[in-house]
């Protein structure tokens, strides 16, 4: 069964991303969180040129609270002709932007709201977005033995350091990336520089990640809107135009699980192939950072560089914006910035469209920038997860 | 050496023969009659070739360390029993499954480490599969 190559209906160009908005706030003691639905999706349309009147499809993951898409659709008023809930975790996103693009390409709908919010930060949710829940068929052969959100991550890092002597400090070097860029980013939850020594010598969680090498857990929230390209034509507002989308859904299969891939070994190619592109015509990338080696393992397997060279690829400063090899994470990502709902997908989209618009902050800006990918993580790290990859391209007005 | 919490799994009627075999000290697995894989988790269809006819064996209950971490901060009750080991093993019958490492020091657990099963009651039937490290392995 083929999974690569053009699908029978291409996504390519028939979709632009014309809005974004980001929720400025870490800590959000006083919005309930479809209020925050709610303004980040005001947000986004109002950043593209359109309101919720425009809106005729919606996408929303398990954040979304009640009866998701219809519950949201009810409490924003919205007039639907098309709805998705599509739930992969903090890969969801990346896959409602895939998913809007193609409803549109086949005419279902014209302007497609996303929208993503949470309060993990005084809500009260525990750390970690995937959740174990109990009536999973796994359940009972995984949830007895004191399993962690960072324990999963750890696991694989612990294989890939067997495997290809990937170092704690090569880790460090993705953080001390992450927090280059953050110093900008004045919401930034973390906003100073941190060096491979702090990391290092920063609490271990769980062998072998560090404190450091954990994301942020932060309230916040996001939105996209995803448009035709009749609509975008229309606005007064440049927009990123989408080329391609690739899923992956990596599972244990029965018992002989991989820990040193993911599942973007799948949704790479595809995303690559549909937009008839390669990894090496890559301007920016927002890779999802849970943990730094959800980085360092997505970048190898995305193809930035060989499986197992991955720590060798981040080193010496690969990922730091504007000169960097590969600039990465440029708001700070989550390592640094925000991990709104404890759902990464989101934010990276923002960021990768801010710098193909060129609107990223000057100092980290990736000049000329024309092709951009944005990944999303869903789920644990190689044991079941959803991967999703979407790539964007400048719009040259 | 704290005492790692021993919670009772969920059963159901898919993984009964499983847990109740673990109250005797045996560790079951599923191997598919028609495909041969062995299975893990246990479930009623084969994930490999799709066929609904499977057969309890018993494992030989050893195997050798894929991954582990050692947890240092756990959560809820794990809490007072960090830090321990959360590793996958890899059983000679090939399958990887998630677990705890006990019965040695945490700083001394390494992959490919010899590891043989021990169960461990939850008070309530089923019992844990847990791994020790296992010097007579070659």
């Amino acid at each position: 069964m083929a999974h690569y190559g053009a699908p029978l209906v291409s996504v390519r160009a028939k979709a632009h991303i014309a809005g974004i908005y980001e929720h400025p706030g870490r800590e959000i003691p006083d919005q309930t969180i479809p209020q925050i639905h709610a303004q980040v999706a005001q947000g986004a349309l109002a950043d593209a040129g359109l309101t919720l009147d425009d809106v005729d499809a919606y996408f929303c993951a398990g954040d979304a609270p009640g009866f998701g898409g219809l519950s949201m659709a009810e409490y924003l008023g919205l007039r639907l002709h098309h709805i998705d809930s599509t739930e992969i975790g903090g890969s969801s996103y990346q896959n409602h932007v895939g998913h809007a693009a193609q409803a549109i390409a086949a005419g279902h709908c014209q302007v497609a709201l996303v929208t993503l919010a949470g309060r993990p930060r005084t809500g009260g949710a525990g750390p970690g977005g995937s959740g174990r829940i109990s009536s999973a068929p796994e359940a009972a052969f995984e949830n007895q033995y004191g399993m962690s959100v960072t324990a999963g991550y750890a696991l694989a890092a612990m294989r890939h350091m067997h495997d290809f002597g990937t170092t704690s400090a090569q880790l460090a070097e993705i953080k001390v990336a992450a927090s280059v860029h953050a110093q900008h980013n004045p919401h930034a939850f973390l906003p100073d520089l941190v060096t491979v020594d702090e990391v290092l010598e920063s609490p271990m969680v769980s062998d072998p990640l560090h404190r450091l090498d954990c994301c942020v857990i932060t309230d916040g929230g996001g939105a996209v809107v995803v448009v035709s390209p009749e609509v975008a034509r229309d606005l007064d507002r440049s927009t990123a135009v989408v080329l391609g989308h690739g899923f992956a859904a990596k599972h244990a299969d029965f018992g002989r699980i991989d820990l040193t891939h993911t599942g973007a070994v799948d949704s790479g190619p595809m995303a690559f192939a549909e937009a008839g592109i390669n990894a090496a015509d890559i301007d920016y990338v927002s890779i999802y950072d849970s943990f730094t080696i959800t980085v360092l393992q997505t970048l190898e397997d995305l193809g930035f560089c060989a499986k197992g060279e991955g720590g060798g690829f981040v080193s010496d400063g690969a990922l730091q914006a504007p000169d960097g090899l590969l600039p990465f994470n440029t708001d700070g990502g989550g390592l640094c910035s925000n991990h709104p709902g404890n759902r990464g997908g989101m934010t990276k989209i923002l960021e990768a469209v801010r710098q193909v618009r060129g609107e990223a902050h000057p100092a980290v800006q990736v000049p000329d920038c024309e092709l951009v990918l944005a990944h999303g993580t869903g789920g644990s790290l190689a044991t079941r997860m959803g991967s999703a990859t979407i790539i964007l391209g400048r719009v040259d007005t | 050496m704290s005492e790692l919490p021993a919670p009772a799994p969920p059963v159901n009627i898919e993984t009964e023969p499983f847990w109740a075999a673990t109250a005797e000290g045996r560790l079951l697995l599923l191997r598919c009659d028609d495909c041969g894989a062995v299975i893990w988790y246990p479930r009623s269809i084969c994930p490999n070739c799709r066929s609904s006819t499977t057969s309890w064996f018993e494992a030989s209950g050893r195997g050798i360390v894929y991954s582990y971490t050692v947890v240092r901060r756990g959560q809820g009750r794990w809490r007072e029993a960090a830090p321990y080991v959360v590793a996958y093993v890899e059983l000679e019958e090939g399958p990887r499954l998630l677990t705890n490492i006990v019965d040695c020091d945490p700083d001394e657990v390494r992959i490919d480490m010899a590891v043989r099963v021990r169960f461990d009651p939850t008070g309530e039937g089923p019992a844990l599969p847990r791994f020790v490290p296992d010097p007579s392995a070659h």
